[in-house]
């Protein structure tokens, strides 16, 4: 690594621009799971069990998110599939 | 994070400012607005004694001695932190709003007991924040509390007013990128600026001597904490201390302090 690489390389990754960068991750994480109802998560993991049953899949390729529009909550539902 | 100063510098700005003013410490079991205020040795009945009706509002209220228009009401030391309810914390709200003009709530850390009746009958936030990723994501979680577990919130009015403040800001370490400044801040909680109280010795000084910084006139931190009433009043302050001050050359060689 050149001197210049260095020097560029120091700049960019200065600790308070990843205090920024972890931030803005976890604090957009945890806006979007407020007011959500606890059993959720539990939701989540039976439904992983369910599936499981006939396909594998990963924790990260179901996801479950409750919408509430008005009068009505919309519960949606988002299963990735792995390719055949 | 500096809550308790900031509340006892703020509501000794205010009642500078000519409004009568009570500082409630809302930390029952660790009571500490008496100290920074420096009455802790004339405080006899407190917020509690108060909730339990063993003593009244009048009795319980400490007069401060430097102004004749701020008091403190004293949070329990010794009582546990159920100790306050919600009906009780109402009735003296209540009562506090027939005599003063603010009433400021000093909340404890955490989202427990203290912190949510803190909080709960509010009009006005002060959200305190270090430019810390522990306290920057704490202070969005409060925010959210803020939307959803107050009076006003369940009654469904107006929202409360949020304002940030950034207490023990570094200059020096936010141009070295050691720090998350200002506006990384503010970006991220996105709510209004009301104040930036830069790191001071003048804080520690003043907690020492049980005298609100802001009656230092002469420091930064207390300067800027006067700042951040006058903008909480309406007035529109630039914001001061932000960026790096050059010393000067006597100071460089003498190691200048504030």
């Amino acid at each position: 690594m050149s001197l210049f690489d260095f020097l560029l390389s120091r700049k960019k990754t200065s600790s308070a621009s990843i205090a920024k960068e972890r931030l803005q991750i976890i604090v957009a994480h945890e806006r979007g799971s407020r007011g959500q109802p606890d059993y959720l998560p539990a939701l989540q993991e039976e439904l992983i069990a369910v599936i499981r049953k006939y396909v594998h899949i990963d924790q990260d390729q179901v996801q479950v998110a409750l919408e509430n529009q008005g009068t009505c909550s919309i519960l949606e539902l988002n299963i990735t599939l792995p390719e055949r | 994070m500096g809550k308790t100063t900031s509340s006892a510098a703020i509501g000794t700005g205010l009642a500078l400012r000519g409004h009568k003013t009570v500082i409630v410490d809302f930390d029952v079991g660790l009571r500490n607005l008496d100290l920074i205020m420096g009455c802790e040795r004339r405080v006899v009945y407190d917020f509690v004694n108060v909730i339990h009706n063993e003593a009244t509002l009048s009795q319980a209220l400490i007069k401060d001695k430097r102004l004749d228009n701020l008091y403190v009401l004293a949070a329990s030391q010794t009582r546990d932190k159920d100790a306050l309810t919600k009906e009780g914390v109402e009735r003296v709200m209540e009562e506090l709003k027939k005599d003063f003009e603010y009433i400021l709530c000093d909340s404890p850390a955490g989202i427990e007991t203290g912190a949510h009746l803190a909080m709960y009958f509010a009009d006005i936030a002060i959200v305190v924040t270090n430019p810390e990723v522990s306290s920057v994501r704490d202070s969005d979680r409060i925010l959210g509390l803020l939307a959803s577990k107050s009076q006003r919130a369940e009654k469904g009015e107006e929202p409360i007013k949020e304002h940030l403040l950034l207490t023990r800001y570094n200059p020096e370490r936010v141009a070295r990128g050691e720090m998350l400044s200002v506006d990384d801040v503010e970006e991220i909680l996105s709510i209004g600026l009301i104040g930036v109280i830069p790191e001071s010795q003048a804080v520690l000084k003043a907690s020492n001597q049980g005298v609100p910084v802001i009656l230092d006139e002469q420091s930064d931190a207390g300067q800027a904490y006067g700042d951040a009433v006058d903008r909480l009043l309406g007035k529109d302050v630039p914001h001061r201390f932000l960026e790096v001050q050059k010393k000067g050359i006597l100071q460089r060689l003498f190691g200048g302090r504030e």
